[in-house]
């Protein structure tokens, strides 16, 4: 096991807290760097779909794992900044100045739905967002002057100082800084006052209230930073997808995008890559098993959401840690190994905890 | 005249259509008086009674009023067994992930159908369907008809169970004050579970009222969304509230279709819910409260 | 002058009076407790004071400044504290993330800097954490600095709530049964905690409490309550020897008069 000792309090305001996190993230880094030099196009793409998802899933991560928070309006905010971004790019904007303008403008979408919804509980915003989300879809739908209807809008190729990125190999690196940014910000605004102002609001409105953390303020910016940080990646999705169809942002992408937060686990930046490989990676596992099923199950149209659907309800009854969860028990057991006991990781019995007056 | 009787048409159409979204909203509702989950799966749960009349009634060939009764129970039956295998273990955990847990499930109730029944659509005679009734100068559909009446039987029989009978009553105990009911001795896992069934039940008998007039297929779950709207609009504490809530949703949904241009009916519903949240979020009846420190 | 005053207030919960008409000075210094039957209306008073009820009538003044009508999140920011009487902490946070929380109302920082993490955040972390530490060393809470508070037993649970409160640098600190649910040694320790942070700090503190024993401990001024008025005020021998407060407590309901 290893003990920190620390000898000033900038260690614990450090990104990395000691050598082996600068090690092997350096490592993982480099790794993703040449990743495109090793291996084909088919899985810098799909590596690249992981990137992306990975930056939404970063966004709702701090609304819903740090903020508490639900929303279930996602899928809208990715569809906002692919749109945005698209439509400009087509307008004759450089790409540089489109992929920015998208994060910002679906930022400033989502404290326009953030403040209205602020005084509703966990229940009433699931709701209100739902509801937002197939109304912003119906409106990519309706407003073909601009999104293209169902006809659906061909994504022009971005280029970046005169390099077009026309394969998958120039969105992949695009995404993969991008995503290093979310990060980096991400974990910035969980070491600073914003952060922990996010994590008292999730665990005791009143208590947060009455430590000076304006509720509506600190929700309203939470739902603008996550929104942004989606939009960012809608503006990327556009470019890995190419082609943008209305009906491609619907409830099943939200729901997608929740269960990246949940099977990762609630509450930790680790969580929601791990929550967006698996999202990316099952239906990837799908189609290469699909055909060596038994009874033709892997023919049935609704396999993939309802596999969604098992593996939520499934980490939500058993896990509730995700994937995370078990990450960080398998590290434990392996540095405290042969000291491990039942009970360090035994889950605690939670109590209902009422909203409502008795 | 003649716009008047339109007008009316619209309104009668419409107060039927209200009638499902209030039904499947009185399910939210008294799940979420009793445990504080809402069942994001009702509407899902509508779609499996609808299934199992239709399996009752055009496969086995069963009268229509016996499959119906059947349906309605066992459907209650599996509402029963949802709470007490599943959700029951979820209690205390933050509300988010009970939403979750219901919208999981009902992508595994919507596949499990598609399995059993699959995709297509498919429907089963009933006494109203395809029938007219004159009343002076309107012509109305029999199955329009039928499900207005089935709804304000269905809430009076709600009503006498609720207010008269031993259990109803404890229902309603231990919807107010869990710990209280407990000590009354009360089982109230017991009474959560028949609660879960009741309102399986009623999803079943809006599933079973709706198919005359549209077909049974996998995704009728997705009326839910339109319920959310009823029971907002009720206040979503409010057996009544949540039945007038559906009223005015399915009303305005239909005058929006027929007065606005192309597009705007499908979000009639959604606009309504987010200005109710954002407007009332307590709701037309109910009162806001805080919780205490 | 004194440091708060409350002047005639009142507050309606539908037809029910729950505070009525109730006014009083807390002098600079000094500890005042309330106390009161069950559904008196002193917890009550604390939510008024922190804004989270409005008051239907009268005045709230702390150091010469209204506040009857601030924002909740204000309150802090006016150098007023309190602690809750469930213990309302951050359970999926660490102790030193919930005392730094405590910090937030002296959190200067602009977005920007702190998204990037600039300079003047890091500067200002280790401004906010010295402090967080004072405060652990003042209430002997070193061993649990990183563990959750969801992990800490009642006990510990309710000090850090009172170093909460501390971190906000108070100059009113509202106690609500700071004893409640501790045993016998645990109440002793929290008395000489208020005692110490009264000296030593210098800070007011009003305090709600049901344990005698505490309240004479460590109180300068006690008051009365019952029915949400005012029964008796003065020194806590005078209050419990007050014919009406001996009436209230023993009269009506016998089981509350521990």
């Amino acid at each position: 096991m290893r003990y920190l000792f620390r000898t000033d309090y900038k260690q614990d305001t450090a990104l990395a807290r000691h050598g082996g996190d600068v090690f092997w993230y350096g490592l993982l880094t480099l790794a993703m760097l040449a990743i495109p030099l090793l291996m084909g196009e088919f899985y810098v793409g799909e590596l690249g779909g992981v990137f992306i998802f990975a930056i939404a899933g970063v966004g709702l991560m701090l609304l819903v794992g740090y903020t508490g928070l639900i929303s279930l309006g996602h899928a809208a905010f990715l569809g906002i900044g692919a749109y945005t971004n698209s439509v400009l790019l087509e307008r004759g904007m450089p790409f540089v100045v489109t992929l920015p303008v998208a994060g910002l403008f679906t930022a400033f979408c989502g404290a326009a739905i953030g403040l209205p919804t602020l005084r509703m509980s966990g229940l009433y915003l699931a709701i209100a967002t739902l509801a937002f989300g197939s109304i912003v879809g119906t409106v990519f739908q309706k407003w073909s002057s601009v999104t293209g209807g169902f006809d659906g809008f061909a994504v022009p190729t971005p280029t970046i100082f005169g390099i077009g990125l026309d394969g998958a190999t120039g969105i992949y690196y695009v995404s993969l800084v991008v995503l290093i940014f979310v990060l980096w910000i991400s974990a910035n605004m969980l070491r600073s006052p914003m952060g922990r102002a996010m994590v008292a609001i999730r665990d005791s409105e009143v208590s947060a209230q009455s430590m000076g953390i304006n509720l509506a303020r600190y929700k309203a910016m939470a739902f603008a930073i996550s929104a942004g940080m989606t939009g960012l990646a809608g503006a990327l999705f556009a470019h890995y997808v190419r082609f943008l169809a209305p009906d491609a942002f619907d409830v099943l992408l939200s729901v997608q995008f929740v269960t990246i937060v949940f099977v990762g686990g609630l509450g930790s930046l680790h969580g929601a890559i791990f929550g967006a490989i698996f999202v990316r990676l099952l239906p990837q596992f799908i189609a290469i098993v699909r055909d060596d099923l038994p009874f033709g199950i892997g023919r049935l149209p609704g396999l993939e959401p309802s596999l969604f659907g098992l593996v939520l309800v499934l980490v939500i009854l058993f896990q509730p840690g995700g994937i995370n969860g078990i990450w960080q028990k398998a590290k434990h057991a392996f540095t405290a190994f042969p000291f491990k006991r039942q009970t360090s990781s035994r889950r605690q019995k939670s109590y209902a905890k009422s909203e409502r007056l008795r | 005249m003649e716009d008047a009787a339109r007008l009316l048409q619209l309104v009668v159409n419409g107060a039927a259509a209200g009638c499902i979204y209030g039904l499947i909203a009185l399910g939210f509702v008294l799940i979420y008086k009793a445990t504080e989950m809402v069942n994001f799966a009702q509407g899902d749960v509508m779609m499996l009674g609808g299934f199992v009349a239709y399996s009752l009634i055009a496969h086995w060939g069963l009268n229509y009023w016996i499959g119906a009764l059947l349906a309605i129970a066992i459907t209650a039956a599996f509402g029963f067994a949802l709470d007490a295998i599943i959700l029951r273990r979820v209690i205390g955990q933050p509300q988010f992930a009970v939403v979750m847990l219901t919208l999981g499930l009902g992508f595994i109730f919507r596949a499990g159908a598609g399995i059993a029944w699959g995709y297509d659509s498919v429907g089963f005679n009933t006494p109203f369907t395809n029938k007219i009734a004159n009343i002076g100068p309107l012509i109305l559909g029999q199955d329009n008809l039928s499900i207005i009446v089935g709804t304000v039987l269905l809430c009076a029989v709600l009503y006498v169970f609720f207010s008269k009978t031993r259990l109803g009553v404890a229902m309603q105990a231990s919807s107010q004050n869990q710990l209280a009911a407990y000590y009354m001795g009360i089982p109230v896992r017991t009474v959560f579970s028949l609660i879960w069934a009741i309102s399986a039940g009623v999803a079943a008998v809006a599933g079973i009222l709706l198919s005359p007039v549209s077909m049974i297929d996998v995704n009728m779950g997705f009326l839910g969304i339109k319920a959310f709207a009823a029971a907002v609009i009720g206040g979503f504490g409010s057996i009544p509230g949540s039945l007038v809530g559906g009223v005015i949703v399915g009303v305005v949904e239909q005058l929006a279709g027929y007065y606005l241009p192309a597009g705007f009916q499908e979000v009639t519903s959604n606009v309504v819910l987010l200005a109710m949240l954002i407007l009332r979020p307590q709701g037309l009846f109910a009162e806001l409260q805080g919780k205490r420190v | 002058m004194s440091l708060f005053e409350a002047q005639g207030i009142s507050v309606r919960f539908g037809g029910i009076r729950a505070v009525d008409d109730v006014s009083f000075k807390v002098e600079k210094g000094e500890v005042f407790s309330i106390i009161g039957p069950n559904g008196a209306g002193k917890t009550t008073i604390f939510n008024l004071i922190s804004r989270i009820y409005n008051a239907t009538e009268g005045k709230l003044i702390v150091d010469g400044q209204e506040f009857t009508k601030t924002p909740p999140d204000q309150v802090a920011r006016m150098g007023i504290a309190r602690t809750f009487q469930n213990i309302e902490l951050f359970p999926n946070a660490s102790l030193l993330q919930n005392l730094l929380i405590g910090r937030h109302c002296h959190a200067k920082v602009g977005l920007l800097s702190q998204l990037a993490f600039m300079g003047s955040t890091r500067r200002a972390e280790v401004k906010h954490r010295e402090k967080a530490e004072d405060v652990i060393a003042f209430l002997g809470l070193q061993r649990y600095r990183d563990s959750l508070i969801a992990n800490l037993p009642y006990g510990v649970r309710k000090v850090v709530e009172l170093g909460r409160a501390l971190c906000i640098e108070p100059k009113l600190l509202l106690l609500d049964e700071p004893s409640s649910g501790l045993n016998v040694e645990e109440t002793e320790g929290m008395g000489f905690w208020i005692e110490d942070i009264k000296k030593d700090l210098g800070i007011t503190v009003i305090m709600v409490e049901h344990d005698m024993a505490l309240v004479n401990q460590v109180s300068d001024r006690v008051m009365a309550l019952n029915y949400g008025k005012v029964l008796a005020m003065g020194t806590p021998r005078e209050v419990q020897t007050h014919p009406e407060v001996v009436k209230a407590y023993l009269g009506g309901e016998l089981e509350d008069a521990a």
